[in-house]
């Protein structure tokens, strides 16, 4: 590992011109991450900004009655919180689902949201791969891509997203608090994690040294009917295959709003909106559901290894809907 | 580049010049000699390195030390008081809940850190109804679930989960330091 300096502060804006001056310079939260990758020489950073007493730790309600998550809020407190379990459960599912209870004991809601992808090859410096090494080529396209993506790939990239929690948030409709060093701006989740496209190496579109500060949730009462479905190859402890975090309102049999992302299956939290469109104002009914689904994954593409992923996500948007349509009459 | 620390180790005052690179683990095993947590994968992986840190258990071995200045560390020796077991250790002594032991600080450690979050009514992904009120209850499935960050290579796990259920049960009343 590369030798690097330690830093902690106490404000927001020292914080931020501190970490602009330093080109190789990256925040520390839990470290669950980031220790890794510095461990398997993936991130090098010459300097590390410890975050976790710069952001907040709470979970407070916002004027419009929504929630606000500080940053630093651990992944294993957020998941048993009495408001988002009752509020957002589909979130405290999510969490719940990913990673250990030692690693949720440390991960924080910004670090969860920024973890890097778990893309074997990124992982393996002696692969080659356009994310770590821009223009070093994609050992997954032609190599061990069971795990990849089928939605929105590149010819450069066709890793995963892995945030179990993001998901969650993406149906959700939550907005991303950041400071950067041109202040502070509020983006939807949906804009914050990228495609590829030509620049892999990008996950966000958060500039360097932009600290993510807090995530809002909207007051969204039909929220309270969300869940998270995850599937994986062993009954706990590891990434999705695919996953889907859904919402529904409904009444009288009939879908009066939804809310639909998937995971595992992109560079970023998919947020279904075709599917979406397609169920809104239809009766309620398995074969609806199915028909919404097909036209979400009409457009996947699937690699030599992950065809499977097609049926497994269309099974699991299905299963997801049928459960909340039940729960929510 | 080194820092200066301060670690409060089992009840011990401890203080540190180490690297920044340090991890909590190798500042315990290496610094400190108390061999108690393992290293098994190094990455977050396994569990055999689990400690409380400030009460919580984590993994040492994805923790660097400089950011913890001032922390109190409890590892698996530390549950002992006074040179008698925890009723944890007990516990696994009498179901025979390992084999090599190489994973069991770490597991019971975490069982520990576990049996607290069960009592604050944290709820798990066995929790079948994350948004009720009130405790999830301790089934095997909820052990299972709750554990699922400690691997055994040995595969103890049949005895490990009867071990963590009689200490939940008898966690007061199990008599320290006696003889099984
Ligand atoms: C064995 C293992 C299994 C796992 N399984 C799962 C799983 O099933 N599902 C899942 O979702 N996750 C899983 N994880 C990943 C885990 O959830 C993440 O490592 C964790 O959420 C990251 O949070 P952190 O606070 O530790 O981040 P760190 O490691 O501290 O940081 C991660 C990144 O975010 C940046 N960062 C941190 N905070 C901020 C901030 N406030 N503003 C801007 N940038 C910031 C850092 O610079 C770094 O690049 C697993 C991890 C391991 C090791
Ligand atoms: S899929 Fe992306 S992360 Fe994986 S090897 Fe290809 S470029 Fe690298
Ligand atoms: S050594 Fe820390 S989890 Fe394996
Ligand atoms: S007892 Fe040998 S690894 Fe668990």
């Amino acid at each position: 590992m590369k030798p690097y300096r330690y830093e902690r502060s106490e404000d927001v804006s020292g914080t931020i011109s501190t970490i602009a001056e330093e080109p190789e310079g990256a925040f520390l939260a839990g470290g669950t991450n980031i220790v890794d990758l510095m461990k398997l020489g993936v991130m090098s950073p010459d300097m590390l900004v410890d975050v976790r007493r710069l952001t907040p730790d709470d979970v407070e309600e916002t004027e419009d009655g929504g929630v606000r998550i500080g940053a630093a809020v651990t992944n294993s407190d957020l998941a048993a919180e009495r408001t988002i379990r009752s509020r957002y459960p589909a979130i405290s599912e999510a969490l719940l689902s990913g990673a250990s209870a030692q690693l949720r004991n440390m991960a924080t809601t910004g670090g969860n949201l920024l973890q890097r992808t778990r893309c074997v090859y990124f992982q393996d410096t002696t692969t080659p791969c356009n994310k770590r090494e821009p223009g070093s080529g994609c050992s997954a396209i032609e190599g061990h891509n069971k795990n990849h993506a089928i939605l929105g790939a590149s010819e450069h990239c066709v890793a995963t997203h892995p945030s179990d929690m993001a998901v969650a948030m993406t149906a959700l409709d939550a907005f991303v608090v950041t400071h950067g060093p041109d202040g502070e701006r509020r983006i939807p989740i949906e804009e914050l994690h990228r495609l590829p496209g030509s620049e892999p190496e990008r996950d966000t579109i958060l500039e360097h040294g932009e600290l993510i500060t807090a995530v809002e949730l909207p007051p969204t009462a039909f929220f309270s009917n969300s869940k998270y479905r995850k599937v994986r190859e062993r009954a706990s402890y590891a990434f999705a295959l695919v996953s889907v975090a859904a919402a529904m309102d409904v009444e009288d049999g009939v879908i009066r709003d939804v809310r639909i992302a998937l995971g595992g299956v992109a560079h970023k939290p998919w947020r279904a909106t075709k599917a979406e469109e397609a169920l809104r104002g239809e009766p309620v009914s398995e074969a609806n559901f199915r028909a919404a689904a097909e036209i979400e994954l009409e457009d996947a593409e699937p690699l030599s290894g992950n065809a499977y992923k097609i049926p497994l996500a269309r099974n699991v948007i299905v299963r997801t809907l049928s459960d909340l349509s039940e729960e929510g009459r | 580049m080194d820092a200066e620390i301060t670690l409060r180790v089992d009840g011990e005052e401890h203080r540190l010049t180490v690297d920044t690179r340090t991890t909590i683990l190798d500042a315990l095993r290496e610094r400190i000699g108390n061999t108690s947590p393992k290293k098994g994968c190094d990455h977050g992986q396994c569990g055999a390195c689990t400690v409380l840190l400030d009460g919580r258990r984590v993994n040492s071995c994805l923790t660097f030390a400089v950011a913890h200045d001032g922390a109190e560390v409890t590892t698996s020796e530390g549950l002992a008081e006074n040179g008698e077991l925890h009723p944890m250790h007990r516990s696994f002594i009498e179901h025979d809940g390992y084999q090599c032991g190489y994973c069991t600080p770490g597991q019971i450690v975490s069982a520990v850190g576990m049996l607290e979050e069960v009592g604050n009514g944290w709820p798990s992904h066995a929790t079948e109804n994350v948004s009720a009120e009130g405790n999830a209850g301790l089934s095997d499935d909820e052990i299972r679930e709750r554990m699922s960050g400690n691997l055994c290579r040995c595969a103890a796990y049949a005895n490990i989960v009867p071990a963590i259920q009689y200490a939940a049960e008898h966690g007061e009343g199990v008599e320290r330091g006696g003889n099984a």
